[in-house]
């Protein structure tokens, strides 16, 4: 009898210490010491039925790489937004122009918001289209020049430099309206399993966020903090650089960085984040 | 040759005097170790910072050898007295030859 009851008081505290490990801790993000990112927010309205809060994978890292985060000096990210603005001002390609041509001197101006409403619908070109693309765009229809490779370490760092602007502002994609195909066939992808191992982002993500997958404490997934700087690969990455390492571990053929799977894979991973803060560039392992 | 090599320091703007500070450094480089191989199996010649110093008001307030085991964007922080008004220089050495240089006054109150 007494051996029961110790097993069953052996039961409760391995499940208690579970428990623990299988939430996000309660540390809040403040960057700078005035900048305050929310991290943890109501679930938007498409995912009432999966889950009630979203939190930002920052919550979901050690307190060593959260602090990294806290401190633009400390965050490796920044470096990179330092190299964007010279890219931002030094003309490129047949037209003679740089990004400050058009959108001024200062980018914390015309570009700031416009990280936390991408993806987005563009209506000339009847796509939704993504950061990446729209920087595309802009090089090779504005200024004649090479369009950057879709997942390359300058293609990131320009978009780091354009997330920064946005940085604390909630994400806000829009799902409906001409955007709504693509966000269901990102939805779609979501729950598809993939791969010998038959994995779907929702395997990990929704259903065992919090756990570890071996010794990878998993977070919902979120991107509202991309680029991201790995302390894994010392350099930012991209979301579909990311999207194709978790594909890829999932041990499938992935899908290309810039193809339109993961275009929409992206809107719908995004506007799973509607409401949390855009934090990008940020620090992860 | 290095390139994108940008020195950056954070020193508070003003301290009391006598006050300890907290110095932070950081310069953005590639710390090639010399171990390595490229795709066709040569070696990738050594390219690092190899030495970093402090200085305030002409007086020596680090050195530091740096060895290629370092990794990339090297980052020092350190705690310095400040007795009085003056400017910390700050200096590192490339291993191509190329210094660099970054100057930061600090106030005292």
């Amino acid at each position: 009898m007494k051996i029961k009851v110790l097993t069953a008081v052996s039961a409760a505290l391995i499940g208690s210490a579970g428990l623990a490990l299988a939430d996000p801790d309660e540390d809040q993000l403040v960057i700078n010491g005035d900048l305050e990112i929310v991290t943890e927010a109501a679930a938007p309205d498409h995912l009432s039925d999966v889950m009630d809060t979203i939190y930002s994978g920052w919550r979901f890292r050690s307190d060593e790489t959260q602090e990294l985060e806290m401190d633009d000096f400390d965050n490796p990210g920044m470096i990179f937004v330092d190299q964007a603005m010279d890219s931002w001002a030094s003309a490129e390609g047949s037209e003679g122009k740089s990004c400050a041509s058009c959108h001024g001197d200062d980018p914390s101006e015309s570009m700031a918001g416009v990280r936390a409403v991408y993806p987005k619908w563009n209506a000339d070109a009847g796509e939704v289209r993504t950061l990446a693309m729209q920087i595309n765009d802009c090089r090779e229809n504005q200024m004649g020049a090479d369009a950057y490779k879709y997942d390359s370490a300058p293609m990131a760092a320009m978009e780091a430099l354009i997330a920064v602007q946005s940085r604390g502002m909630p994400v806000n994609v829009a799902i409906g309206g001409p955007a709504a195909e693509t966000w269901e066939q990102g939805k779609a992808l979501y729950y598809t399993r993939t791969g010998q191992l038959e994995l779907s982002c929702a395997n990990c993500h929704e259903d065992n966020y919090g756990n570890n997958i071996r010794s990878d404490h998993l977070s919902q997934g979120q991107i509202n903090g991309f680029p991201t700087y790995r302390l894994k690969n010392a350099k930012l990455n991209t979301v579909h650089g990311r999207f194709k390492g978790c594909v890829r571990d999932t041990r499938a053929e992935t899908y290309s960085p810039g193809s339109p799977e993961f275009v929409a894979l992206e809107l719908y991973v995004a506007s799973r984040g509607n409401g949390l803060s855009v934090e990008g560039p940020s620090v992860r392992n | 040759m290095a390139s994108g090599v940008k020195p950056r320091v954070k020193v508070p703007k003003s301290a009391s005097a006598g006050e300890d500070i907290v110095i932070k450094t950081l310069i953005s480089h590639p710390m090639e170790s010399g171990q390595r191989k490229d795709s066709s199996g040569n070696k990738i010649p050594r390219s690092i910072i190899n030495r970093f110093t402090c200085d305030f008001n002409g007086e020596n307030v680090i050195d530091v050898t740096l060895e290629p085991a370092i990794s990339t964007n090297p980052y020092f922080e350190f705690v310095a007295k400040v007795p009085e008004a003056g400017e910390f220089k700050f200096t590192w050495y490339d291993d191509d030859g190329s210094v660099y240089e970054e100057a930061k006054s600090i106030a005292v109150s």
